[in-house]
């Protein structure tokens, strides 16, 4: 670049060159909405998503998950554009919790959250209550999905209104080579009765 | 606005206008690895900012790759310009693993990680594997460098691949305990060289 241009680089007023996503960094992809919805699917390629090599991080963001019944909420990828969703996957996880009375409160790690080379979805977190202000809501981080010499990176945390109120934290990787090219999140049983799932892109150039 | 410039609202090409003060993340700098000794972002180089720009730096890792097993990559800062990375830290980490035979795991503080104001590098994300589908993927967060009045904290988050075939996860929070402005950072393996991987710097606007 040259001119005025060229000496805006790195600025935040006047003008400067549009990054190549467009509108900066962190994009916004799409936006799923539940409502008595057994399933909300980020799939490549279908409804404007896009979960390839455009972006090297993806950030699935949750708001207010409410649950019809008390269970845990979920995750999993596919490597078939959502033919299937099952990639075996290893995550370790620890919480802080405590509960409204006061009790129980601590920090540790937690093996009935965790799983080791296994296809099952994973657990977000211990089971949410379905009182009307119930929720879960949080981040899920992968990276570089598309890549087909690494196993896939996640890194998660939620908050969640269960039996207690827990923060929650989870890592792992989907062990595969194959590129990771659809999400599905769901409830543990019974359906997702209400909240969003937000997908960004975040750019490297 | 109107014109050229409302044209081009959302455009990824072309001109518009920067955002102002919206609390978005500017990209700054890329470095890839390859076989490097280190990777240093130095304010003022290669279009690099590392200044008072920003209030917030972050830093992201993916699919660092070590050339051989147990590699550790690590991180330093500079009052200087790049001309010396030795500021005293001090810093706190723990670490969540799992295996994947299901016969080990773990949360715990990591003394070996830690530093109390010591001047060598800082660990982020430790012992990663160096088989080719390994490696290790995070996150910096780098506040106020600039500031000649705070000492500079930081955060790391990140979750890798060991070589013993864990996935683990390992935080990092401390602070540079100098008021000069940091204005350079460098990355590095505690042994051999970054065979391969992603470093990006982000500004974060207020």
């Amino acid at each position: 670049m040259s001119g005025i241009i060229s000496q805006n680089v790195g600025r935040t007023s006047g003008l400067v060159k549009a990054v190549a996503a467009g509108g900066g960094v962190w994009t916004l992809i799409k936006t799923l909405t539940a409502s008595a919805d057994s399933d909300l699917s980020f799939v490549d390629g279908t409804d404007d998503v896009v979960l390839d090599s455009t972006y090297p991080i993806y950030v699935f963001k949750f708001i207010n998950i409410h649950p019809e019944s008390v269970y845990v909420f979920t995750f999993q990828g596919s490597t078939d554009t959502g033919s299937s969703y099952g990639v075996e996957a290893t995550t370790t996880f620890f919480k802080s919790q405590q509960t409204e009375a006061g009790a129980s409160a601590g920090v540790s790690y937690d093996t009935s959250m965790d799983q080791e080379q296994s296809t099952a979805f994973i657990y977000s977190g211990r089971p949410l209550a379905a009182d009307n202000d119930a929720s879960i809501s949080g981040t899920l981080t992968i990276f570089n999905p598309s890549s087909t010499t690494f196993v896939k990176h996640y890194m998660y945390s939620n908050q969640i209104m269960g039996t207690y109120c827990q923060n929650a934290f989870g890592a792992g990787y989907f062990n595969t080579t194959s590129a990771i090219d659809a999400f599905q999140f769901k409830m543990q049983t019974d359906n997702i009765d209400a909240g969003k799932i937000k997908l960004y892109g975040i750019g490297d150039s | 606005m109107s014109g050229i410039i409302a044209q081009n609202t959302l455009d990824g090409s072309g001109l518009i206008k920067s955002p102002e003060g919206g609390g978005a993340w500017n990209f700054i700098k890329k470095l890839t690895a390859s076989g490097d000794a280190d990777l240093s972002f130095v304010d003022g180089t290669d279009d690099v900012v590392l200044d008072s720009t920003y209030k917030t730096y972050v830093f992201t890792f993916n699919n660092i790759h070590p050339e051989t097993d147990n590699g550790i990559l690590q991180f330093n800062l500079s009052i200087d310009g790049g001309s010396n990375y030795n500021v005293a830290k001090t810093t706190t980490a723990f670490r969540s693993y799992h295996d994947e035979g299901g016969s080990s795991t773990g949360f715990e503080y990591t003394a070996a990680n830690d530093l109390a104001q010591g001047t060598g590098p800082q660990m982020i994300i430790p012992v990663i594997g160096a088989d080719n589908d390994q490696s290790g993927s995070g996150s910096l967060h780098l506040f106020n460098p600039s500031s000649t009045t705070f000492v500079k904290h930081f955060m790391s988050r990140s979750t890798f691949a060991q070589s013993s075939e864990y996935t683990e996860t390992c935080y990092v929070g401390g602070y540079g305990n100098t008021t000069s402005a940091v204005d350079a950072i460098q990355f590095s393996m505690d042994s051999d060289n970054i065979d391969a991987g992603d470093i990006c710097l982000y500004g974060i606007s207020t």
